[in-house]
């Protein structure tokens, strides 16, 4: 039987470090950067969440507030530099961006798994990962009244405040980029940067922006997974790729953050789909070819999205172009 | 009232093409600065001296005769699938779906080893496996070629999805496969009978990967130098456009380079399998689809240099592997140091192609 009053918790817990992600990453494809950085970035944001609250924890008494604020500070410190990183090489350098992101990647990831492995020797534990669950029981606390409401509850008040969060910074983000003069500003900046430039409008300073500002939220998705949906639990390698899954629902959802939220919800529901369909003992290969499902779904996306060729839907135009002032 | 031209601090300008002598110098600076901070970082790390650091990264690389060829073999398969990416980024599509294309060619491999391994005659198996293993490469770089030629779907993406729908798929055949049954591998397969195991060239267990990438590194510098496809290829990654008005089906060049570059990355799968691990996991090609992307384009899609970039990448890594052992780090140790080269190789192209002039001494500049 196809329990949904379980599985909806479950996919929205999946979905959130993706919305997270994506928000992230449509602000920063919005001013024309095409950040393939992003799984590297959430990996940094995420452990340095954790070296903060690892040494937080370590000194002794907790407070509510700190316990909150320290790991998220250092999550947010680690992936703005990532991204001032991003920015310096492809915006002052004019690097090729794709180029630049998977060494990003390639460097977040080390990053996450060096200093993961080296807290890990730290604590002389049996097993390969750190918990750290009394910051997690701060970050994962819901609302006093979820239990008691009953279904409503369990679907929709069930969450820790990143949830939320992040639910807020998308509304936020769709309002900025549609709404605003800021937005107007950063979308020309991803259409045609040189009228922009030509307008007035300071390119490099709108790319330098937008692109921190992404991977600051971007990090605060790793932050989530590994305090809220993992408990605190940071294990080498655990968050896998759901950095690429957020990079393709950038596309799924056409540079939409409002769109975001029900499509990360749903990319979390497809990812751990496999959990819920019964495939009975003897098939236990079948639930790998279920977890293919989200990256199928994104490629019939991402072609029918390319097929209907409509003009809103397309892809910020100078998008993973370098803008030099001098060129024509 | 300030009314004088505020002229900035420095001027960025493109420069003329730079004669490769000085490029390339400034590409060795660039590697040999990142080499300094990486040894700074290490030092930090594990407080050794910075010449037995170096020291150790060499010998991790070449401390024994097992070692080098281990290194050898290792840049083989990594410049085998840096060749295989190199025409479609010369045409500019971002194939970052190597890792997948490797993949499906060593599951092409590993299905005939496993299925018809002791039916059928050794060379014919070879055979069959050759062309399995090349077809699936191949198939999984034309899916996207498909879409981009024909709606001009965006390939970054849909190469990237198709890395994870191969790995899923490895995954499903693996459980189908495995040996013993509910262990969740395949283990080594035709032990007893090497049935499907690639010929060891004159008894040198590792010497095949390093003949085969040589051989291809030279077919494809003859391909895209002096080939009317490998032009085609050039106009298309130039000016789509242009290539259109000269005549050229750019539709056409497009399946026809991912069908070359995904069999490439198949033969990789290929040697992976057969030749050098005799059996197959999900992480068999270990993130090379992607680092084989960053040795192309570091080495400005020359397949000589690439040699080179690959050299330095399989160094970097196998020493830095080699620190970790030696000063109990992580093993992720080396992609840190690896990301660091990287982020300096970039870097440095701004400098190759533009020049920097400073503000001259404000007095003169005030009376003009």
């Amino acid at each position: 039987m196809f329990d949904i009053v379980s599985f909806i918790p479950r996919a929205v817990s999946q979905g959130i470090p993706l919305l997270y992600g994506s928000t992230g990453e449509i602000l920063t494809e919005k001013t024309g950067n095409l950040n393939l950085g992003i799984p590297g970035v959430m990996y940094v944001g995420a452990i340095c969440g954790v070296i903060g609250s690892f040494f937080y924890e370590q000194s002794g008494n907790m407070n509510g507030f700190l316990a909150i604020a320290i790991p998220m500070l250092c999550s947010l410190a680690g992936s703005f530099l990532m991204g001032l990183l991003y920015c310096f090489l492809t915006v002052s350098l004019r690097a090729n961006q794709n180029v630049t992101g998977l060494a990003m990647t390639t460097f977040g990831i080390g990053f996450g798994n060096f200093f993961g492995g080296s807290l890990i020797k730290l604590t002389n534990s049996d097993v390969p990962s750190i918990a750290l669950s009394k910051t997690s029981a701060y970050f994962s606390k819901s609302l006093p009244i979820a239990d008691s409401t009953g279904v409503f509850g369990k679907i929709f008040l069930s969450y820790g405040f990143l949830a939320y969060l992040a639910i807020v910074i998308a509304l936020g983000a769709s309002y900025v980029l549609n709404h605003t003069r800021v937005g107007l500003h950063l979308r020309s900046v991803g259409e045609s940067p040189s009228t922009a430039d030509a307008a007035g409008i300071n390119v490099t300073l709108y790319k330098y922006g937008a692109t921190c500002i992404g991977c600051m939220i971007a990090g605060l998705g790793g932050l989530y997974y590994v305090m809220d949906y993992a408990s605190g639990v940071w294990s080498n390698d655990a968050f896998g790729d759901r950095g690429w899954l957020a990079i393709a629902l950038v596309i799924f959802t056409i540079w939409r953050p409002t769109t975001s939220i029900f499509a990360s919800i749903l990319f979390g529901g497809l990812y751990i789909l496999y959990l819920f369909i019964p495939s009975g003992i003897d098939h236990m290969e079948v639930k790998e070819l279920y977890k293919m499902i989200p990256y199928i779904v994104t490629l019939v996306v991402l072609v029918i999205t390319s097929m209907r060729n409509k003009r809103e839907n397309q892809p910020p135009a100078s998008l993973g172009l370098p803008y030099f002032r001098e060129e024509r | 009232m300030n009314n004088r031209n505020h002229e900035p601090l420095f001027h960025i300008s493109k420069r003329d093409a730079l004669p490769w002598q000085k490029a390339w110098a400034i590409r060795g600076a660039a590697i040999l600065a990142a080499l300094v901070v990486c040894g700074v970082i290490t030092m930090m790390t594990t407080g050794d001296n910075p010449i037995s650091i170096y020291k150790t990264i060499f010998l991790g690389a070449f401390g024994s005769a097992r070692k080098s060829w281990v290194t050898c073999q290792n840049i083989s398969i990594l410049l085998i699938i840096s060749l295989a990416l190199t025409p479609a980024f010369k045409m500019r599509f971002w194939n970052i779906g190597g890792e997948g294309q490797v993949l499906m060619g060593g599951l092409g491999a590993a299905a005939c080893m496993i299925c018809l391994g002791d039916k059928i005659p050794g060379p014919l198996l070879i055979a069959l496996m050759v062309v399995s293993s090349l077809a699936a490469g191949a198939i999984w770089g034309l899916i996207p070629a498909l879409f981009k030629a024909k709606w001009n779907t965006n390939e970054t993406l849909a190469t990237l999805m198709m890395n994870y729908i191969a790995i899923q798929l490895v995954a499903y055949y693996i459980i189908k496969w495995e040996v013993p049954k509910g262990s969740g591998k395949i283990g080594i397969i035709n032990q007893s009978t090497n049935a499907g195991w690639l010929p060891q060239l004159f008894g040198m267990k590792y010497l095949l990967p390093i003949v085969v990438a040589a051989v291809v590194t030279v077919l494809i510098y003859i391909y895209l130098n002096y080939s009317k496809q490998g032009y085609e290829i050039s106009v298309v990654g130039e000016s789509e456009n242009t290539a259109r008005y000269v005549g050229i089906k750019v539709e056409t060049v497009i399946i026809r380079t991912m069908l070359i570059s995904g069999a490439l990355c198949g033969l990789a799968g290929l040697l992976l399998v057969g030749g050098i691990n005799h059996t197959i996991t999900t992480t068999i090609t270990d993130g090379q689809g992607f680092t084989a992307v960053m040795v192309s384009w570091m080495a400005k899609f020359n397949p000589f240099a690439m040699i080179f970039t690959s050299f330095l990448i399989i160094l970097l890594s196998r020493g830095a592997g080699e620190i970790s052992t030696a000063f109990g780090l992580n093993q992720s140790f080396a992609d840190i140091i690896t990301g660091i080269i990287l982020f300096f190789i970039i870097g440095c192209e701004f400098f190759i192609t533009y020049k920097i002039s400073f503000r001259k001494k404000a007095g003169k500049e005030e009376n003009v």
